[in-house]
């Protein structure tokens, strides 16, 4: 296990991104969504980064995974927690890590199920290509190509660092393939 | 313990420890019954949203068998499957194959036909949803609604998270379970999950003839009397007087049952100032219960209500999980 990336760069460039992209569409009041657990590490400091005043909102996909069929329920799910309207709102999504694009599906489909918002960006640290859907993020920290047995994974809550892994590792969340 | 369930044990869990059915709360573990207390929180969620309903049963067929007649336990079943989006099929015993004569077994095989992925039974024999655990094509989810006066799992679970919602924990408390012990099935599945989630005693009112002669077998302290019973208990769980089920003279009368056993305003004091009143309905008013207590601030009656259909859509999700995550492994060892 190699710490792989400077953390507080990724979180710079992402924050940059952020304000470009909100200041290009006029959007002066959005609000935060981090995807548990790695999202919402980010999305805090994104949260605070950004003075946003209202808190940000905590989601957990678990009953929205397309591979409950396959593998049943997640068994540490905890509940959701979105403490404002989505209603018409600009939402930024937080993620740590994007591959598949399965995770972001199941996000954007829980999102709907508390409002219409008025749009989604999407903000993920690391980008790992490899798109089963065609989902792509309006902000990246940085893009990786990982070996066929490399993964990566966020470390957190204080410090946040990144650390590649072998696949023969024992496999743990970091959304990949999901 | 009875050998149906030491087998029922065996029965509801796949290789992984997770549950594929769900047919009594004897001989499952603390871990599991807390996951299902956690997931249940997760869906009380859900039931705060604009859409009340997630995917994770989509697809599925949910039938709900009720070989006696219920009206909250079936509704909320029936609402617990379609906030999960599976198709629900109710089904009234009273009018079905079953009272032309057609056997459980055929039954069965002709709702499986129909490719149903979960039933919900209930029955007035107890051991009737493990006969058919053991009889329906593997994949097929079970959960017990209530057997004769074997169990009652998942009201017990509801009163369970209802107790940690308004209690935060289960060690340390006392709790008293008052009323008709012998005929019932909830108090049963209640006594086996308060001693496994730690409570740290269970204390059964009762006159000697509303007791099961194995009452000694249940771990719990015995009393006939409301004012030592109440004493230092911080949660009341009274139970509903099974008219149905009595056979003889059990009582002297229903007038004389709530004037020893009946919780009114004055018995209540002698529990703790923040004992919490439950009942897991229907309430017969005036024979366990008063109004004013009933309806009163102690009272989370209402709160289980809405808490069954949480843990209804725990246990079924969980269940329907555990059918598929054995199914997967099936396939890989079988390829």
């Amino acid at each position: 296990m190699t710490a792989l990336l400077k953390v507080d760069a990724l979180l710079d460039d992402l924050e940059q991104g952020l304000r470009r992209i909100l200041q290009a569409r006029n959007i002066d009041d959005p609000v935060l969504i981090g995807i548990r657990t790695g999202g919402v590490w980010l999305a805090d400091v994104l949260h605070k980064r950004l003075e946003l005043t209202e808190p940000f909102g905590e989601l957990d996909i678990s009953f929205y995974r397309d591979d409950f069929s396959r593998i049943g329920l997640n068994p540490k799910v905890r509940p959701s927690h979105l403490p404002f309207e989505t209603e018409g709102r600009h939402i930024v999504l937080v993620d740590d890590v994007i591959m598949s694009g399965r995770t972001i599906r199941a996000a954007m489909n829980e999102i709907f199920d508390y409002g219409r918002p008025a749009g989604i960006i999407l903000a993920t640290l690391i980008d790992l290509g490899a798109r089963e859907l065609p989902i792509q993020p309006d902000v990246v920290g940085q893009s990786l190509s990982l070996k066929a047995n490399e993964r990566v994974k966020l470390k957190g809550p204080d410090p946040l660092s990144v650390e590649l892994r072998q696949a023969d590792a024992p496999a743990s969340s970091t959304g990949q393939g999901a | 313990m009875t050998t149906t369930d030491a087998s029922a044990r065996a029965l509801q869990l796949n290789d992984q420890g997770q549950l594929r059915h769900f047919l009594t709360i004897d001989g499952l573990d603390r871990d599991l019954l807390t996951q299902i207390l956690d997931t249940a929180d997760s869906f009380i969620e859900v039931g705060e949203r604009r859409i009340k309903k997630v995917p994770l049963l989509r697809g599925c067929t949910v039938v709900n068998l009720f070989f006696e007649s219920s009206t909250r336990t079936r509704s909320t079943f029936e609402l617990a499957a379609k906030r999960l989006s599976a198709d629900v099929l109710n089904l009234d015993i009273s009018t079905s194959a079953t009272s032309k004569g057609e056997s459980l077994s055929d039954t069965l095989l002709n709702l499986e036909a129909m490719a149903s992925d979960m039933f919900v039974v209930r029955h007035s024999r107890s051991g009737a949803p493990h006969f058919i655990a053991e009889s329906v094509t593997p994949g097929v989810a079970i959960i017990n609604a209530g057997d004769g006066r074997h169990a009652h799992p998942t009201q017990a679970m509801l009163d369970m998270l209802t107790i940690r919602q308004h209690k935060q924990r289960f060690e340390g408390l006392k709790v008293a379970i008052v009323g008709d012990i012998l005929h019932s099935r909830v108090a049963r599945s209640q006594i086996q999950a308060l001693n496994i989630l730690g409570a740290d005693e269970v204390r059964l009112i009762a006159p000697s003839t509303l007791l099961p002669s194995d009452v000694e077998s249940l771990g719990c302290r015995v009393d006939h009397n409301m004012q030592s019973g109440l004493k230092d208990i911080d949660v009341i769980i009274m139970l509903r007087l099974q008219r149905e089920r009595m056979e003889g003279a059990l009582l002297p009368s229903e007038r004389e049952f709530y004037k020893v056993y009946g919780l009114n305003t004055d018995k209540l004091a002698y529990a703790k100032p923040d004992a919490i009143v439950m009942h897991p309905g229907p309430i017969n008013r005036g024979v366990e219960i008063e109004s004013a207590v009933a309806d009163g601030p102690r009272s989370v009656i209402l709160n289980q209500v809405t808490n069954g259909i949480a843990i209804r859509m725990a246990v079924m999700s969980m269940a329907m999980g555990g059918q598929r995550a054995q199914k997967g492994q099936d396939a890989e060892v079988r390829s």
